[in-house]
């Protein structure tokens, strides 16, 4: 804006430089702790440095098995992360023409994301409540409930990632350059090949982002799966209700387990994005090469 | 919001700017018509909102007007979901009854959170904005604000307790430097407490819109009221502000909706001890009320409809995205 660097610069720094800490310090002062030793409390200082909470954790706190909650999160993450790719990306295609139902699906989308988490998982479980009430009057009255984690769950959890992998394909598509699918075209690509060689390898590293968005936020997913998610717990439910009993330092362990698994897929997929924009960078353009 | 983009399967065979390319194309797609194309990809999204989504919300509405009893759901249309909930209002008034309370107190700490997101959120994405110039900085610091988002909210809030706990570092600095002779009590698990983790989780949502806003705003625009001699503070007040007024809004709306729904940070960081809008449907799910569930799942949601309408009045969202 200005020549130099103004107060105002100085200032605001500072100012986010807090905010950045007031982010990450919290965060930062549970992963210290889950490495206390065997002594060691809820809270500062450090009693020893062990792995003991993490051992104990494997073997289990009390009657929660930790391990299949954390496979079963694992699996629906990355069921929820392929589906939100593949239906982001094609409705995302979609809305680059006019059709019919268009503002439906994108006010569906946005009514998703902000209406009360609690209030679709409670219509998702009565929907559900509901066909196993039929299903137990009319057709099978031993029948236990059509409630679980890939239906209800699976549902519960896509209403809150489509809406982020559809605004991020709207973000790709405002600046995309129509230009090249048209030069495909010209040259005798079907659309499926347009798309397969040309359209997909561009918009890549976002696609990669709506995967990292589908996964975390499922990892992670709480509010909407607190009523919908049948007889089976996640991850998170797991250890929102550890929060309430546990005054040991296993919960911060936990927590410190499922954000490295958090870190771990934050890192692969940056990382992923990073490699293609540099290949991009050095192979996608020949300009100033000269004609060959 | 992307419209047709000129140029993509836009131009048909009938228009007169059809290419030989594109008649061509016609060919090869005997029976797919464009509109096909377009059910065939928007389609499955269309049903999973459907199915999780829009026929659930449905269902909420028409549960809350059944009838209930300690076990099961009964399908026969009663009010009781409703007069249960407003049970006293009338009788004690002027006095607020439990649910006028309760959303007296949500109201509160709602607007108490988008107050201070908003106040952050601002400067934040004004920073980002105006004062990053390098792209690759700007990347990078737009990314440290994003990570948090993607790890877990429940231990976010737990992450709270080592620094707010009655032996948490903030009670034993209080206590070192003789600023208060007892560990203070109301540092956790108290109203302070959900305001503090409501504004850690959520700022995000206000940093991002408002961020998106500012970052299109013409710096021709601020140079120039510099040059017509507007001070810093004008040039916010008469130029940034009013240009960054969708971001603030669309911001604002996802804030609120959130803390109008909001039951696990205020149960968690609350010690569920705070009454709070969304609370109560899960305190009525416990107990097995659907249909009282439902009835305060509606009143939520007419509560947050009227809220957004409200603030929608004042930009387009739709023209934003």
């Amino acid at each position: 804006m200005k020549e130099g660097r103004s107060r105002g610069f100085y200032v605001l720094s500072a100012f986010f430089a807090a905010y950045v800490l007031f982010l990450y310090g919290p965060m930062l002062a549970i992963y210290i702790l889950s490495f206390q030793g065997p002594q060691g409390g809820l809270t500062f200082p450090m009693n020893g440095a062990s792995l003991f909470w993490f051992t104990k954790l494997t073997q289990g706190t009390g009657i929660v098995d930790l391990g299949a909650a954390f496979r079963r999160s694992l699996a629906l993450g990355f069921v929820v992360m392929a589906l939100t790719v593949v239906l982001s990306v094609a409705a995302g295609m979609a809305f680059r023409r006019k059709f019919r139902a268009q503002s439906i699906l994108f006010y569906s989308a946005i009514a998703s994301l902000i209406v009360p988490s609690i209030i679709t998982s409670l219509g998702i479980s009565l929907e559900f409540r509901i066909v196993d009430d039929l299903i137990k009057a009319h057709w099978n009255d031993s029948f236990e409930t059509s409630m679980g984690l890939f239906t209800s769950g699976l549902g519960a959890h896509l209403t809150w990632t489509l809406p982020f992998g559809l605004l991020i394909m709207f973000a790709i598509f405002n600046r995309f350059d129509p230009r090249l699918e048209e030069a495909a075209r010209d040259l005798g690509a079907t659309p499926w090949q347009t798309f397969r060689h040309v359209v997909l390898p561009i918009i890549l590293p976002s696609v990669i982002g709506i995967g990292l968005f589908g996964f975390t936020l499922s990892w992670d997913e709480l509010a909407r799966s607190s009523q919908a998610i049948g007889p089976v717990n996640t991850l998170p439910l797991e250890l929102q209700g550890l929060t309430t009993t546990v005054t040991k330092p296993d919960i911060y362990a936990l927590g410190t387990v499922i954000s490295a698994v958090s870190f771990a897929v934050i890192t692969l997929a940056l990382g992923a994005i990073h490699l293609i924009n540099k290949r991009q960078a050095a192979k996608g353009s020949d300009a100033g090469k000269g004609l060959v | 919001m992307p419209g047709p983009v000129p140029g993509i399967d836009g131009a048909r065979a009938f228009q007169p700017r059809a290419t030989p390319a594109d008649r061509a194309r016609a060919l090869l797609r005997p029976g797919f018509s464009p509109s096909f194309i377009s059910w065939l990809q928007a389609g499955p999204m269309m049903l999973v909102f459907l199915a999780f989504f829009l026929v659930p919300l449905v269902f909420v509405v028409i549960v809350s007007f059944w009838d209930y009893n300690e076990y099961q759901l009964l399908p026969a249309f009663s009010g009781r979901g409703y007069t249960d909930t407003f049970e006293g209002c009338i009788a004690k008034l002027p006095e607020l009854c439990t649910i006028g309370r309760t959303y007296l107190k949500t109201l509160e700490l709602c607007f108490l959170v988008w107050a201070i997101t908003l106040f952050i959120g601002f400067w934040v994405a004004y920073f980002l904005a105006f004062h990053v110039t390098s792209k690759t900085w700007q990347m990078g610091l737009s990314l440290l604000c994003t990570i948090p988002f993607w790890t877990s909210n429940v231990i976010r809030m737990i992450a709270w307790i080592p620094l707010l706990g009655r032996n948490g570092l903030v009670n034993s600095a209080l206590v070192d430097i003789g600023l208060v002779k007892q560990p203070v009590e109301w540092l956790l698990y108290s109203e302070f407490s959900v305001v503090l983790a409501l504004v850690h989780l959520f700022t995000f949502f206000m940093v991002v819109p408002i961020f998106n806003s500012m970052i299109r705003i013409d710096k021709a625009l601020i140079e120039a009221a510099y040059d017509a001699g507007a001070s810093g503070f004008q040039t916010l007040v008469n130029v940034v502000i009013p240009l960054a007024k969708p971001g603030i809004v669309i911001g604002s709306i996802f804030v609120i909706t959130i803390v109008m729904g909001d039951f696990i940070t205020i149960g968690v960081m609350g010690g569920q001890q705070i009454a709070a809008a969304g609370k109560i449907i899960e305190t009525r799910l416990n107990a097995l009320q659907f249909p009282a569930a439902a009835a305060n799942a509606v009143i939520l949601l007419a509560i947050t409809f009227l809220i957004i309408s409200m603030m929608s009045r004042i930009v387009d969202i739709r023209k934003e995205l």
